[in-house]
């Protein structure tokens, strides 16, 4: 178990260890000493490595084709998001607080975190590295249409954006608006729509297909 | 409501760009722990309220690409004063 | 007291948003997991994590990269808590690095 070899435990991408940074290297070490003072088990690594990759944006799709396809169910996520996940099998019990921001034809809203990278890591895993980037973070609160251009998003002077700083515990999701063309699909279909970057709200869903 | 202006040391959670901002309470969050004693190893109590306080763009930057454009920050209750 | 380096909310200079994604490297998942199983076992909160990062070297937060900042700030949160000694992680990255080699 201290040999610093992991290959029974590999997840991700592997590199020779010598070639690893200082930190990198650091973290073999930590845990090691960790295990062996019995502070955390191996198997508490494991439960939070697995805890991380059952969780992903599929989860917050699932709420937003639910909630577009059913007012009542829309109606709650709004009011009560974590009983609205707890309704789709998704457990939302470790965000401390959680605000689902509904978009409109008329307002727009985008997350980000200045400080950090403050998430909602138990409903969509772990965020994208441009999130967590130093430009994203210098430049959504003060430029957030320049942002939502490149993410391929144009919006009129008419519609309002709100961006959001989750500065505390407040975790914020985003309610895309339901694209014009999808009334015939079903809510499998429509989950597909909803993309990662839309939850954070640089972007809007994606559009339904045109009917053949 | 105004954010106070003032670059206390320690873990603060209130950016610089907001401070001495003047803007509207949205809504009320609820009463957490405080983040700035949690921080450095204490109880963070007592628990202290949290507001989504909303600032028009123009009015923390200078300009806006729209008028209508909103910035929201979730902002405690001992770093605003009535404006 | 200045600006902390991590309050950047505005910042001029900015440039265009990178979208390249990378896989998680080993030890990017390790360093995950161990700073959540950490805060699941009541050793270490969040927020003294994130207080860490802000009291790091500020050259260094530019330069380091995501996961390198938490490896820093859990490395100084378990010596700050005495749960860890500079000196052990020292000594046991010595014992790893004998056995993974050189380049």
């Amino acid at each position: 178990m201290s040999d610093g070899h992991d290959t029974d435990r590999d997840h991700g991408h592997e590199h020779p260890k010598h070639e690893l940074s200082y930190y990198a290297k650091r973290i073999y070490a930590i845990r090691d000493l960790l295990l062996e003072k019995g502070v955390i088990t191996d198997k508490d690594i494991q439960c939070q490595i697995e805890y991380q990759e059952a969780r992903s944006p599929a989860n917050g799709a699932r709420l937003v084709a639910r909630a577009w396809v059913d007012p009542s169910f829309k109606a709650r996520l709004i009011a009560d998001p974590k009983a609205a996940c707890a309704q789709m099998d998704i457990d939302a019990t470790s965000i401390n607080e959680f605000v689902v921001l509904e978009n409109t034809e008329t307002v727009r809203h985008m997350v980000v975190c200045t400080l950090c990278s403050c998430y909602p890591r138990p409903i969509l895993g772990r965020p994208p590295d441009w999130y967590k980037s130093l430009n994203y973070r210098q430049r959504a609160v003060n430029d957030p249409r320049g942002v939502m251009r490149e993410f391929g998003l144009e919006l009129p002077d008419d519609v309002e954006v709100r961006v959001h700083d989750s500065t505390a515990d407040i975790r914020y999701l985003v309610l895309p608006v339901r694209p014009k063309g999808s009334e015939g699909l079903s809510e499998t279909e429509l989950a597909k729509l909803v993309t990662r970057d839309s939850l954070i709200g640089v972007m809007d869903a994606l559009p339904a297909l045109p009917p053949t | 409501m105004t954010v106070t202006f003032e670059d206390r040391p320690g873990h603060i959670r209130t950016p610089w760009y907001i401070r001495g901002k003047t803007g509207w309470i949205e809504c009320v969050h609820g009463d957490f722990l405080n983040p700035e004693t949690l921080a450095f190893g204490r109880d963070g109590l007592p628990k202290r309220t949290l507001y989504l306080v909303a600032f028009n763009q123009a009015d923390v930057w200078g300009k806006s690409a729209s008028s209508k454009d909103k910035v929201l920050v979730d902002i405690y209750e001992h770093w605003l004063t009535p404006a | 007291m200045p600006r902390g380096h991590h309050d950047i909310g505005g910042l001029p200079g900015a440039g265009s948003i990178d979208r390249t994604e990378h896989e998680l490297s080993d030890w990017e998942i390790l360093a995950d997991a161990v700073n959540q199983a950490l805060g699941a076992k009541g050793v270490k909160r969040t927020d003294e994590m994130r207080r860490a990062r802000e009291q790091m070297d500020s050259v260094l937060y530019r330069d380091m990269t995501y996961y390198e900042r938490w490896i820093a700030s859990i490395e100084t949160i378990l010596i700050e808590k005495n749960v860890l000694t500079k000196d052990e992680i020292d000594r046991k990255l010595t014992e790893f690095e004998s056995k993974w080699g050189k380049a």
